[in-house]
């Protein structure tokens, strides 16, 4: 595959301008570039989701134009996405049978996904129904379902995001066998450790343009990152330290019962978090961290007022206007439509937590004037790119709403603050800002509760750490008596393991 | 076979291009309508939109009917944006009618020109407890509003019936369903000597504009907005929608009440069986024709009221059934809603394509 002078122009802006690509077979080829560097752009031009403007493609030598993602499959393109798409109550050759198509029955085609899966270290039963799965066995039918095409490439976004540090290895092992097989691949991370374990060559985008290539095998993260940014950062550091003092927010016994298909419910999670400690909460996708999160936000309520407590005063069966009101600020998970109305521009989305907490409306009526200053101040303060206040949420790329909502409930000052995936999707200089961010406010005496999937990230910030797997959370340790190891093997649920690790 | 393709990027000017268009072709398929039951197009286009407007009593017409349509459709579109569809505004006028009518036939003698404030009042609160039903029904039970408040309608309808036939019918009337005519001091004061055109007009301009500075610069219309564009960063944000629910259906209620009180108070001063040629239904045509905007609310309001004068006009002049009316309204939703699919999605023909890549 080679791309030659790719150019692709949105009203305002230009996202890609004279890229230039090879991918040799068998070759894993990392795309590395910072939020809104244009990654996702080129992906969608080569898997035929965006027509480019300018430039030309070629494949296997012969010029061609994807004008759909069909095209690109016909052409032996395959993507595995970061979210995905499959349906939960249907066996894993089912679903594998609607995207291939044709009329192979069924007990032919598992036949087929069982020795696609042996060749390339994929063990997956065909007859086992998708909602059984975890998040990394779901993955592998994402990848089978791809690989049963035989593709020569295979374009991975973001693939180890929703996986333990264990599970990464086992993807590692099978992407390193398609290589071996001749099956060229597209990688995009941010993790830049694991593409310097993987990858063959680098292109680095930095405003839409290609700024260099590397060898990853030879370069460091840092260096990179640094390539990636185009200067250098400071990495935050922080040395875990006891927790102090009477905690602020105090979980005892809290259960959830949400009654929906598919959610994963609390069972009786207790841990507390005290001023000026930043504390960890780790887990795969879909461990209950979204129940968990809902309910200590207010958004969910519980029945039991006592379960939860801020500062002693219980506050389980309180909505989340009454808990912000006692200085609880709160970073979602998903940024559009639920930390961000999208339509809305950036000063309204300022005054969407901060009407109360930072008096932009005075009694019923906005002050808008007030709410523009404070957007201001945040896009200045996290380095947000954006048109100004006036820019709709939606028009911001994800990692610069991120830094937006990031730098709005921090600029409360509050007390507690409940961060989900702090830096999902958001490059390495960005990271560094929000993560610097988020310690100072903690040296400032704010209790603070990171709920993430990125363990670097954990370690790297928190003071304690506990896993929370299938509702259940595993007991609190302190970051420097715990390793990445022990904690994955909790985050596959094996508690007892992790503990026998730990004697 | 023929399939919606999202646009990737709707237009922004078309979005407010659209009301526009829907005119413009709602005129031509008019026209072609005239044609084709033997009237010159250009002649009975004028009838309709061109002459009730070419004289005062016009004019004062065309205010006088746009005002029932603006007080309903500006508590509908408050509601629509919050994602609230209350579809019954047309019962709420009726319960409105017979609130302030029966407030009016308490005081047969008069007393003090302020009665009719009186009337007005017990006009939206009759339309307030009207509303409430379906707000109580979707709080409590989560039963769909659209459905609730559309079936209370009927009931309004026939409770408005059995009152005028039965114990509110007026003895001297001749056996008539009708009620005894309201004293003067329970009548609306007109605006104009020899028009129709009465206060109300004034109190549904003020609700317009009530309604624009409540939307845009409070924090009730913010979360309003909030909780219709997205319903999660509502709750996130610690707003709540059941709030929003009672607030916005007791509010259209109220609004859609007032009108109805204005129409038995001003130019009608009696019960009668019917008291609305539906305008709770157009109200909703006009809410979104206006764009759920309260300026284009206004704007819609009048271009509506003129139908029902051109109907009027075209009824007695070209001797048009008075469905006429009706048509047009009809039309003009239509293209309205027509343009705004086209304008989110294009039309491909043809099954899901599997043509060949290489060029």
């Amino acid at each position: 595959m080679a791309l030659k002078g790719i150019r692709k122009e949105f009203p305002g802006t230009i996202a890609n301008d004279d890229v230039s690509l090879d991918v040799a077979p068998g070759q894993i080829h990392a795309l590395l570039g910072q939020n809104g560097a244009g990654k996702s752009t080129l992906v969608k031009m080569i898997y035929g989701v965006l027509k480019p403007d300018a430039g030309s493609m070629s494949w296997e030598g012969r010029s061609v134009e994807i004008d759909s993602p069909n095209a690109a499959r016909v052409l032996g393109i395959g993507m595995v996405f970061q979210h995905f798409s499959l349906f939960e109550s249907l066996t894993v050759a089912e679903n594998i049978s609607l995207a291939v198509g044709g009329d192979e029955p069924l007990a032919k085609l598992a036949e087929r996904v069982a020795a696609v899966g042996a060749r390339f270290g994929l063990t997956i039963d065909p007859r086992r129904h998708v909602h059984d799965l975890s998040v990394g066995e779901r993955q592998r039918v994402e990848i089978v379902r791809c690989l049963m095409r035989e593709p020569k490439l295979l374009i991975m976004d973001e693939p180890t995001s929703v996986l333990t540090p264990q599970e990464t290895d086992v993807l590692f092992g099978t992407l390193r066998k398609l290589s071996e097989a001749g099956c060229s691949l597209l990688y995009i991370s941010h993790k830049l450790g694991e593409i310097q374990a993987l990858c063959h060559k680098a292109t680095i985008l930095r405003g839409g343009r290609v700024v260099g290539a590397c060898d990853p095998r030879t370069e460091s993260p840092r260096s990179m990152a640094e390539m990636m940014i185009g200067g250098s950062f400071a990495e935050a550091h922080r040395e875990p330290r006891p927790p102090r003092g009477q905690a602020r927010l105090a979980v005892a016994g809290l259960k959830t019962a949400t009654g929906l298909p598919f959610a994963t419910e609390i069972k009786e999670v207790s841990f507390g978090v005290h001023p000026g400690e930043v504390f960890g909460i780790a887990g795969v996708a879909g461990s209950g961290q979204a129940e968990l999160l809902a309910a200590l936000s207010g958004e969910a309520p519980v029945a039991d007022p006592a379960a939860i407590k801020i500062d002693g005063k219980p506050v389980g069966n309180l909505g989340a206007a009454a808990r912000r009101d006692l200085g609880l600020a709160f970073v979602p998970e998903e940024r559009l439509g639920r930390g961000a109305v999208p339509p809305m521009d950036l000063t309204e989305n300022t005054i969407l937590t901060g009407y109360r907490a930072r008096k932009l409306a005075n009694g019923s009526w906005l002050d808008r004037t007030a709410a523009r200053d404070e957007a201001l101040r945040i896009i200045a303060d996290l380095g947000v790119v954006a048109r100004g206040p006036e820019a709709e949420a939606a028009s911001l790329s994800g990692g610069n709403l991120q830094k937006f909502i990031v730098g709005r409930e921090i600029g409360q000052t509050p007390r507690l603050l409940i961060v989900a995936q702090p830096t999902w999707g958001v490059d390495a200089g960005a990271a560094a800002r929000i993560h610097n961010a988020l310690l100072a406010l903690a040296e400032a005496g704010s209790a603070i509760l990171v709920i993430s999937q990125d363990l670097d990230e954990l370690f790297q910030l928190c003071d304690r750490v506990a896993v929370l797997y299938h509702g259940r959370l595993s007991t609190p340790t302190l970051a420097s008596e715990t390793d990445v190891q022990r904690i994955g093997l909790q985050m596959g649920g094996m508690f007892e393991a992790a503990e026998h690790a730990h004697a | 076979m023929l399939r919606l393709e999202p646009r990737r990027e709707p237009s922004a000017a078309m979005v407010y291009g659209a009301p526009v268009l829907a005119i413009a072709l709602t005129l031509i398929a008019g026209s072609l309508l005239f044609a084709a039951l033997g009237h010159n197009p250009a002649k009975a286009l004028r009838v309709f939109f061109v002459e009730p407007l070419s004289s005062a009593y016009g004019l004062a017409e065309l205010c006088l009917k746009a005002t029932p349509l603006a007080l309903c459709a500006i508590g509908l579109a408050i509601g629509f944006r919050a994602g609230v569809w209350n579809i019954g505004a047309e019962g709420q006028l009726v319960v409105g009618a017979i609130a302030g009518g029966g407030a009016a036939l308490l005081f047969p003698n008069g007393g003090s020109a302020w009665l009719v404030v009186l009337a007005g009042i017990a006009g939206a609160l009759g339309g307030l407890a009207w509303a409430g039903v379906p707000a109580w029904l979707r709080t409590r039970f989560n039963a769909n509003e659209i459905l609730t408040s559309l079936m209370l309608t009927y009931v309004a309808g026939l409770l408005l019936q059995y009152l005028v036939i039965g114990p509110w019918k007026d003895p001297m009337g001749f056996n008539f369903p009708q009620s005894k005519t309201f004293h003067r001091d329970l009548m609306l004061p007109k605006l104009i000597e020899g028009q129709r055109l009465n206060a109300g007009a004034v109190i549904a301009l003020l609700a317009i504009i009530g309604g624009w500075i409540m939307l845009s610069r409070s924090l009730l219309g913010f979360q309003v907005r909030v909780i219709g564009l997205a319903p999660a960063a509502g709750i996130y944000a610690g707003f709540v929608p059941r709030r929003m629910v009672w607030f916005t259906l007791l509010l259209s209620g109220a609004l859609a009440g007032l009108a109805g009180a204005f129409e038995v108070t001003g130019p009608i001063g009696q019960l009668l069986p019917s008291i609305s040629p539906g305008y709770g239904f157009t109200a909703i045509i006009v809410a979104f024709l206006g764009r759920l905007h309260p300026i284009g609310i206004l704007a819609a309001s009048l271009l509506i009221a003129l139908t029902y004068l051109g109907g009027e006009a075209a009824q007695i002049m070209l001797r048009l059934p008075i469905a006429a009316t009706g048509v047009f309204q009809g039309m003009l939703l239509f293209f309205l809603l027509a343009c705004d699919v086209l304008i989110r999605y294009r039309i491909r023909f043809g099954t899901l394509g599997r043509k060949g890549a290489l060029s």
